[in-house]
C-alpha cells in the first residue's frame, strides 16, 4: 500500500524507535501534524519556541544515548531551531532535526516562510538533507539516524518541502546504509594500543582527562578500571562530569577555567596526560602551548580530526573510548604511584575549594553544595550557563552516571530548562533539578508552560543574584569594576511560578534553604525555588583569559581603588 | 623556503551541495585554498577533486581530515610528495595586429599551445601544463596586451599504479 511522505516519515520514526518529538506545527509541517495523529505511539511534546524544541531533544538524547528528534516548520520555525542545533553540534548530541520546506516549485522564489535552512545550518550540522522526492525519504532518515548515532555524534537536518509530504509512495525501510565516505572506527590499531599501554606502564604522574567521549560511549566501567590500574588521578572537562562518582579516590573533579586548584596543579604537574574524549577546549586548557609541559600527551578520540588540532599529542589512538579503554586495559599493569597520588591529595588538602564565609545573604555556592546533599542520588542537574553553572560543576558531588547536563561547547544560556523537560520525559522515574541563573532563566522561561502541558515534575533552583552574573565577574576582575549592562531586573519568580500553576517559594535566609529543598523534593509535581543570593559573589578558581593554566587567581582580591 | 602548497585529490559523491560543503568548510575554518577544480571521474556517482592548499604540515593535515569527515567525501590524498601528473589548463585571448600576429604564432608553437579561435583584433590561446609552463606563457603574451584570461586551476594524478581510491 502506498503512503504518503508524511507517513513514511512516521514509519521511518517507529522503525528507529523513537518514542517522542518536540516542536511546534506551522505551514509547512501541517501534512505531517496530520498524519502524527495517525501515531499515538510517538509522544508529541508541543513547545513555545522551537530553540527548546532542539535543546528538549538534546536532555533526552543526553539521558537515553539515542538521537532526540525535533519538528520545526518553515522559515521563523527553521531559524529558531538553529542555537540548540548548534549547541547540539558543539556538544557531540545525536538529534535529527525535521523541518517543513516550501513546496518544491516555490523553492528559490522567496516564498513566504521559505527559508535556506540547509545553507544557514551547514556549518553546525553533521550533515543536513533537502529532500527532493518522496522515493528517497525512507532511505534519508535510515541515514539520518545512522549518522546522528554513530561515531562522533551530532544533529542531522532533514528539510522536506511541503509536496514532498503529501506525495505518496510504497514504504520499505531499508537494512543497511550505504554511506561509502562515512566509516567511522571503534576499534584503534592494536599494535598502536600495545605501544601506548607501555607508555601508561612506564609515567610515573599520570593524569586521566575524562571527557565527553567517555559519557557518550558509556565507557564508564571501562575508565574506572583504567584509573584504577593506573592509579592514576582523574580530571574532568565540563562535559565530562558523571563519568566517574565525584566520590571516587581517584577523582579530581574539574580542571579548566574554574577547575579546582589540585585538578590544574595536577595536569601541569604530570609527566603523562591521557585525554579520552575531549576536543582540548580552550576553556580546558587554558595557554595551550603551556599546557601540561612536564607531559607526553596521549590522545583517544573517535574523531580523527581532534588529533592534533588543539594539543599535538605524543600518541593517539582514534576508536571509541568504551572499546579503545577495553583493548588497553588488560595490556596495564597494576602500578604503585603511592608518592604521586600523595602529592595530589596534599595539593587537595590544602586547595580546597572555597568555603563562603555566611554573610547576611545567601552565598549561590552554599545553595548549591545544600542542594546536592538533599537530592536523590539518582537525580539529574541541569545547568544554564554562567557562575551558577560553574559552581554546579565546581560542587558536583551526584553519583549518577551522566548525571550532569550543561551547555558546554556553546554556553548557551536559557538551555537548561527545555533541555531538563527533555531529560524528565526520558526518565520519567526519577528526579530532575534545574539550576537556572536569573538571567538565563528569562531566556526560555516559557518552557513552564510545556513542563505543566506535560505534567512533568521538574524542580526548579533559581539562583538569583540580580546580575548577569558572570559577565559582572569578568567586569569585575578585569574591566576595573565597570559594571555594564549586567545589573538586570527579575520578574517575581513565585509570581511567575504561580501563573503557570506551579508552586514556588522565594529563600532569602540560610536557615531555610534545607526545608525549601525538602519540600521541593518531596513535593510529587513541578516546584520552582527562587535564592535570593549575594549579588557580587565570584566563582574561584579562575584562570584570566590567555593565562597559563596554573595562574588561578584562588579567592577574591583586596579591593582594587580607583582605575590603572 | 619549503613550498607551503600542498595538492590533495579527494573524490566526492556527486550529490547537490558538495561543492558548498567543501568550500564552507573552508571558509569556516580558515583554510587558504589557491585552486579547486572539480569534475567526473572513472566511477559513476563521483567526481573527482583537486584542491591546493597553502599551508604547513599539520594545517593541511587538518585539512585533509575535515575534509575526509564530510559525509560526501569518500577519500582525501595528500599527493604533493608522490610521483604524480599535474596539469592545468588555461584560455588566453591577447591582442594581436597584422604585425605581431605571427610573433605570437611562434610563441604559441614553442609552448606547444593551441591558437583556437581567431578574430580580426586577436587571438585565442589554449595552453595545458604545469603551473610553471602557462606562468610562463602568459608572461610572454602580456606585452601583447592580454584581453581576457581564463585558468582551471591545478587537476593530478598519481602516476603508474592504482593506488589513490580507498
Ligand atoms: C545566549 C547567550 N547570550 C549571552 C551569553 C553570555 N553570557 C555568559 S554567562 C552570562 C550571564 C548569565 O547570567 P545568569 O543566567 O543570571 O547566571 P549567573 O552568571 O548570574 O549565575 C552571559 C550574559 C551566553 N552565554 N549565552
Ligand atoms: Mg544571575
Amino acid at each position: 500500500m502506498k503512503k504518503t511522505g508524511a507517513q513514511i516519515l512516521c514509519e521511518s520514526l517507529l522503525q528507529e524507535g523513537v518514542d517522542v518529538i518536540f516542536g511546534i506545527s506551522g505551514g509547512t509541517v501541517i501534512p505531517l501534524y496530520d498524519a502524527f495523529s495517525q501515531y499515538p505511539q510517538i509522544r508529541r511534546v508541543l513547545v513555545r519556541h522551537e530553540q527548546a524544541a532542539a535543546h528538549a531533544a538534546a536532555g533526552y538524547a543526553r539521558v537515553r544515548h539515542k538521537a532526540g528528534v525535533c519538528v520545526g516548520t518553515s522559515g521563523p520555525g527553521a531559524t529558531n531551531l538553529v542555537t540548540g542545533i548548534t549547541d547540539a553540534y558543539l556538544d557531540s548530541t545525536p538529534l535529527v532535526v525535521i523541518t517543513g520546506q516550501v513546496a518544491r516549485s516555490f523553492i528559490g522564489k522567496d516564498a513566504f516562510q521559505e527559508t535556506d535552512i540547509t545553507g544557514i545550518t551547514l556549518p553546525v550540522t553533521k550533515h543536513s538533507y533537502l529532500v527532493r522526492d518522496v522515493a528517497n525519504l525512507a532511505t534519508i532518515f535510515k541515514e539520518a539516524f545512522h549518522i546522528a548515532q554513530t561515531g562522533r555524534p551530532g544533529p542531522v537536518l532533514v528539510d522536506i518541502p511541503k509536496d514532498v509530504q503529501q506525495e505518496e509512495t510504497e514504504f520499505t525501510y531499508p537494512d543497511t546504509v550505504n554511506l561509502p565516505g562515512y566509516n567511522p572506527a571503534t576499534e584503534a590499531d592494536p599494535a598502536h594500543v600495545a605501544n601506548v599501554a607501555e607508555l601508561l606502564n612506564r609515567a610515573e604522574r599520570p593524569v586521566v582527562i575524562a571527557g565527553r567521549g567517555v559519557i557518550l560511549s558509556r565507557a564508564y566501567e571501562e575508565l574506572k578500571e583504567l584509573v584504577e590500574t593506573m592509579q592514576a588521578p582523574v580530571v574532568h572537562t565540563m562535559l565530562g562530569l558523571g563519568s566517574l562518582p565525584p566520590q571516587h579516590y581517584l577523582n579530581l573533579g574539574m580542571l579548566g577555567m574554574h577547575g579546582a586548584v589540585y585538578a590544574n596543579r595536577a595536569v601541569q604537574d604530570a609527566d603523562l596526560i591521557l585525554a579520552i574524549g575531549t576536543r582540548f577546549g580552550d576553556r580546558t586548557t587554558m595557554k595551550a602551548s603551556e599546557f601540561a609541559p612536564k607531559a607526553i600527551v596521549v590522545h583517544i578520540d573517535i574523531d580523527p580530526s581532534e588529533i592534533g588540532k588543539n594539543v599535538v599529542p605524543y600518541a593517539s589512538l582514534v576508536g571509541e573510548a568504551k572499546t579503545v579503554l577495553g583493548q588497553l586495559n588488560p595490556l596495564l599493569r597494576k602500578s604503585d604511584r603511592t608518592a604521586w597520588l600523595a602529592q595530589v591529595e596534599s595539593w587537595r588538602s590544602s586547595n580546597p575549594l572555597e568555603e563562603p564565609t555566611p554573610g547576611t545573604k545567601l552565598s549561590a555556592r552554599r545553595v548549591i553544595r545544600r542542594l546536592y546533599e538533599t537530592i536523590d542520588e539518582k537525580s539529574i542537574v541541569v545547568t544554564g550557563v554562567g557562575q551558577h553553572q560553574m559552581f554546579a560543576a565546581q560542587e558536583y558531588a551526584s553519583p549518577r552516571l551522566n548525571g550532569f547536563l550543561s551547555s558546554g561547547g556553546l554556553g548557551t544560556m536559557g538551555f537548561e530548562l527545555p533541555a531538563a523537560l527533555g531529560a524528565q520525559i526520558a526518565c520519567p522515574d526519577e528526579v530532575v533539578w534545574v539550576v537556572a541563573g536569573d538571567g538565563g532563566f528569562q531566556m526560555t522561561m516559557q518552557e513552564l508552560s510545556t513542563i505543566v502541558q506535560e505534567g512533568l515534575p521538574v524542580k526548579i533552583a533559581i539562583i538569583n543574584n540580580g546580575y548577569l552574573g558572570m559577565v559582572r565577574q569578568w567586569q569585575d576582575l578585569f574591566c576595573n569594576r565597570n559594571y555594564v549592562d549586567v545589573a538586570i531586573h527579575t520578574p517575581d519568580f513565585v509570581k511567575l511560578a504561580d501563573a503557570y500553576g506551579i508552586p514556588a517559594v522565594r529563600v532569602e535566609n540560610e536557615c531555610d534553604v534545607p526545608t525549601a529543598f525538602d519540600r521541593a523534593n518531596a513535593h510529587p509535581g513541578p516546584f520552582l525555588l527562587e535564592f535570593a543570593v549575594e549579588p557580587e559573589e565570584n566563582v574561584f578558581p579562575i584562570v584570566a583569559p590567555g593565562q597559563n593554566l596554573d595562574c588561578m587567581i584562588e579567592a577574591p582580591q583586596p579591593a582594587v581603588t580607583g582605575r590603572s | 623556503m619549503q613550498d607551503k602548497r600542498h595538492t590533495l585529490v579527494s573524490l566526492v559523491q556527486d550529490e547537490p551541495g558538495v561543492l558548498t560543503r567543501v568550500a564552507g568548510l573552508f571558509r569556516r575554518r580558515g583554510f587558504n585554498i589557491e585552486s579547486l577544480s572539480v569534475g567526473h571521474c572513472e566511477q559513476p556517482g563521483l567526481s573527482r577533486m583537486t584542491v591546493v592548499v597553502i599551508g604547513d604540515d599539520a594545517e593541511v593535515e587538518q585539512v585533509t581530515k575535515q575534509l575526509d569527515k564530510l559525509i560526501n567525501v569518500v577519500s582525501v590524498t595528500d599527493i604533493t610528495r608522490e610521483d604524480k601528473v599535474v596539469r592545468e589548463l588555461a584560455l588566453i585571448k591577447v591582442s594581436a595586429s597584422a604585425t605581431t600576429r605571427s610573433e605570437i604564432m611562434q610563441i604559441v608553437d614553442v609552448f606547444r599551445a593551441n591558437i583556437v579561435d581567431v578574430a580580426p583584433d586577436s587571438l585565442t590561446v589554449e595552453v595545458t601544463g604545469d603551473e610553471d609552463k602557462i606562468d610562463s606563457l602568459i608572461k610572454m603574451l602580456r606585452d601583447f596586451g592580454m584581453q581576457e584570461l581564463a585558468r582551471t586551476g591545478r587537476t593530478a594524478l598519481t602516476r603508474g599504479v592504482f593506488s589513490q581510491t580507498k
